[in-house]
């Protein structure tokens, strides 16, 4: 029973069984995994869902605009529950009629896949509001000088909209982290779910789940540190505005 | 100070916020009618060819469930905001150990996942409860009994670690100015406080309330992993009962998206109502 | 460019899935990702061990298919496996007429009667006018709940869901329930372990009722497998013609958990 002795008893925690250490720690790498996949697929689909929402056609900007406030407006616990059910099907529906056939998709990937489009939705949202704090003179100065579109893009918007966007982009990859734990109510073994198992197992529920908060907690302490010192180097030259 | 517009770029970009909602003239360009057209036919199929006999079964449920999502999300809000606003002063004036503790506090509940805290406090906690008699003799075992009060302590420090954080930015950019007049002019600390300070501040926050909000209404169905019934609970019973899967979860997806929508409304209509100087 | 930055999405979209696009050789083994001793529970090195994980290695070794175990959420485990996350449930999933429409369900491999515990302070018998005015805790699309909500609920008692059979248990424990009704062997492994044995006993069996009980748990698998089903249901027949079955089971109880 989880009386105090047991909550002492941090052999619970130990890394070889039988603690569970090892156990709790695996999750938090299955979490980080998920955590930096779908970051990294929601950058790409908030990348061109930036560019579709500024510079698309009209059925773009309105199909962009759709999904950003889809995302938006309902809880991540039912958008993971219907993109991990309805999504990874359709997906394979899809992938079906162009001729690939059946894919298996791991859970691995349909967590990657869920955490990425919610992700998705919100990075767009930053990187649109980054673009457009770029001053209009400097994008029409490079169009000026004859640069393609793309090549405004990859020479002038994208590097200078960076320093607006990093302090959106890296609280979104707090989010992702804290995100993943979600996860859980779909079964997928990540931090949350093991420490439910194992506080399960072996009673201790409030000495896990203070573990996990630990994990968790470390995760986005270390995460903050690294950020401050992208930020600072994507601020060098930058006027301290306040 | 570079915190607040942080915050803020964030709670826009996860949140729908009055600024986002469509102009009544927007809607009727030929393209769009074409889409609205096309979303139609999508929502006619959606209705005929997918299961929706359940509803009627499930109706008075259902209403039951998203009073208990609105009563969630309205007393964790208000009780949130009230513990944010110490939260956010002594960050910005107190002595330094309430100092420390208050940015500790929401440095934590801001780092972990909201799903843990809940299952810590409900599980962990809840499980050692019992253990005393003291407790379980107390007038609070009836209600430390069911499940919603831990719903209630989760959702609201959530709230308040978010919102307090805020508040921060809002205590500490009311301009230096009003205050020393408010000074000058002889006020008491509390007066200053009560009278200029605080309603400057929570005028400050009044945007980013809008977003907050509508995050806390996205965190509420996470209760229902704890027991409570809500809104989120009612469609997980019904996927439960019928073995239907999408269905009740596009529905409930609607929901929250009218739900969100009319929480949005509601708050523009109110900003509107509060006076602003122009900038 | 816009286009060139979509395509490049799209295609590292795919490139993901097509990366996750194991050879889909090896059969999907879902159940409930949560401790049900002692039929799955993790250990500390993060396996899955227990009678039914025993189970289902015996049967698919003597089927000759290859085996993964795969936990999957309980609520969900129906869909995941009509929508082809799993291929096989193994997961003390009883056989009923309920969910004979959605899935198929190969002959049965065990079957236990449902009992009713509660705490060791308070006596009560397992019947609707024992437990009438009480709170009842079971697991959340099961025969249990199914069960409960008709006998109990509608006599009076307040029928509380949860997602796993473990956190029923530690309210129970907890103090925020008046009884648990689950699969007998279930309840016995909790009033065993240090929790079950101080705080709640065992109240009683409930009275069968098979069109809600059902007649034992199967491997459930989606609908129009038929050729899946006659190899399951074959091997089923082997190991309890040649002594796996019994083998194993021993280790487990001094009972015979087929039933009748």
């Amino acid at each position: 029973m989880a009386d105090p002795i047991s909550f002492l008893n941090w052999s619970l925690l130990a890394l070889e069984p039988p603690g569970w250490g090892g156990v709790l720690l695996r999750g938090l790498m299955n979490s980080i995994e998920i955590a930096i996949g779908g970051y990294t697929f929601g950058l790409l689909l908030g990348i061109g869902g930036a560019c579709g929402k500024l510079y698309g056609g009209p059925i773009t900007r309105d199909l962009m605009e759709c999904y950003t406030t889809i995302v938006r407006a309902v809880p991540e616990l039912v958008l993971i529950l219907l993109l991990y059910y309805a999504g990874t099907d359709a997906l394979n529906y899809v992938l079906g009629l162009v001729g690939i056939g059946q894919v298996d998709i791991s859970g691995l990937v349909a967590g990657i896949f869920v955490i990425g489009v919610v992700q998705g939705a919100y990075t767009t949202e930053v990187l649109r509001g980054a673009i457009k704090a770029v001053p209009a003179g400097q994008i029409e100065a490079a169009r000026a000088y004859g640069m393609s579109p793309y090549k405004v893009m990859t020479r002038v918007t994208l590097p200078a909209m960076l320093p607006y966007a990093i302090p959106g982009l890296s609280n979104l990859w707090l989010i992702a982290t804290k995100d993943t734990a979600l996860l859980a109510v779909v079964g997928f073994s990540e931090l949350t779910l093991v420490t439910r198992q194992a506080a399960g197992s072996t009673k201790a529920y409030l000495l896990f789940f203070c573990a996990a908060g630990v994990l968790y907690l470390m995760l986005t302490l270390v995460s903050d540190l690294i950020i401050r010192i992208i930020e600072r180097r994507a601020r060098r030259g930058f006027v301290e505005q306040s | 100070m570079s915190e607040t517009p942080t915050t803020d770029i964030t709670t826009h970009a996860m949140a729908i916020t009055p600024e986002d909602l469509p102009a009544a003239e927007g809607f009727f360009k030929p393209h769009r009618i074409v889409l609205l057209a096309i979303a139609a036919g999508l929502v006619f199929c959606i209705v005929w060819f997918m299961r929706w006999d359940w509803i009627p079964q499930y109706l008075p449920r259902l209403g039951y469930g998203i009073m208990i999502t609105l009563a969630m999300l309205f007393s964790t809000s208000i009780l949130g905001f009230l513990l944010a606003v110490p939260l956010g002063l002594v960050q910005v004036t107190g002595p330094w150990p309430l100092k420390a503790l208050a940015k500790g506090f929401c440095t934590v509940v801001r780092g972990t996942p909201l799903l843990l805290q809940l299952w810590l406090l409900y599980y962990g906690l809840g499980s050692l409860f019992p253990q005393f008699p003291a407790i379980r003799q107390s007038f609070l075992w009836p209600y430390l009994r069911e499940s919603w009060p831990y719903g209630v302590a989760a959702l609201t420090i959530s709230f308040a670690a978010y919102e307090g954080e805020v508040m921060r930015g809002a205590f500490a950019g009311v301009p230096a100015g009003e205050i020393e007049a408010a000074r000058a002019y002889g006020m008491s600390r509390w007066t200053l406080f009560r009278r200029i300070w605080l309603p400057r501040a929570i005028h400050r926050a009044l945007p980013t309330l809008t977003g907050e909000t509508v995050l806390q209404l996205k965190a509420t169905p996470l209760v229902a992993t704890i027991t409570v019934i809500d809104v989120y609970a009612v469609i997980s019973k019904v996927r439960q009962d019928t073995y239907i899967t999408y269905e009740p979860l596009l529905l409930l997806a609607l929901i929250y998206m009218c739900l969100t929508g009319i929480l949005v409304i509601a708050f523009r209509t109110l900003e509107n109502r509060i006076p602003t100087r122009g900038a | 460019m816009k286009k060139t930055l979509k395509t490049i999405a799209f295609s590292l979209a795919l490139g993901i899935v097509a990366a996750g696009a194991v050879a889909a050789e090896p059969l999907k083994v879902g159940f409930a990702a949560e401790p049900y001793p002692p039929f799955t529970s993790p250990d500390a090195s993060g396996n899955w061990e227990g009678w039914e994980v025993e189970f289902e290695k015996a049967i698919c070794a003597e089927a000759k298919l290859e085996c993964v175990i795969t936990p999957v959420a309980w609520d969900g485990i129906i869909p995941a496996l009509t929508s082809k996350k799993i291929d096989m449930i193994i997961g003390s999933m009883s056989i009923t007429e309920e969910r004979l429409k959605t899935i198929d369900f190969s002959d049965k491999y065990y079957n236990t009667p449902t009992g009713v515990i509660g705490p060791k302070s308070e006596t009560f018998e397992a019947t609707p006018e024992g437990l009438k005015g009480k709170t009842i805790g079971v697991q959340v699309s099961t025969i249990h709940q199914v069960y409960a909500s008709k006998y109990f609920g509608e006599n009076g008692a307040t029928v509380k869901e949860y997602q796993t059979q473990d956190e029923a248990n530690n309210d129970l424990a907890a103090g925020r329930l008046d009884a648990v009704q689950a699969d007998s062997i279930a309840l016995g492994a909790f009033l065993k372990s240090d929790q079950g044995k101080e705080c709640c006993d065992l109240k009683g069996m409930v009275k069968d009722d098979p069109a809600i009980l059902g007649a034992g748990v199967g491997i459930g698998i989606r609908k129009g497998e038929d050729e899946l089903k006659a190899k399951l249901n074959a091997a089923i027949k082997a190991i309890r013609a040649n002594g796996t079955y019994d083998t194993f089971s021993k280790k487990y109880f001094d009972f015979d958990v087929y039933g009748q």
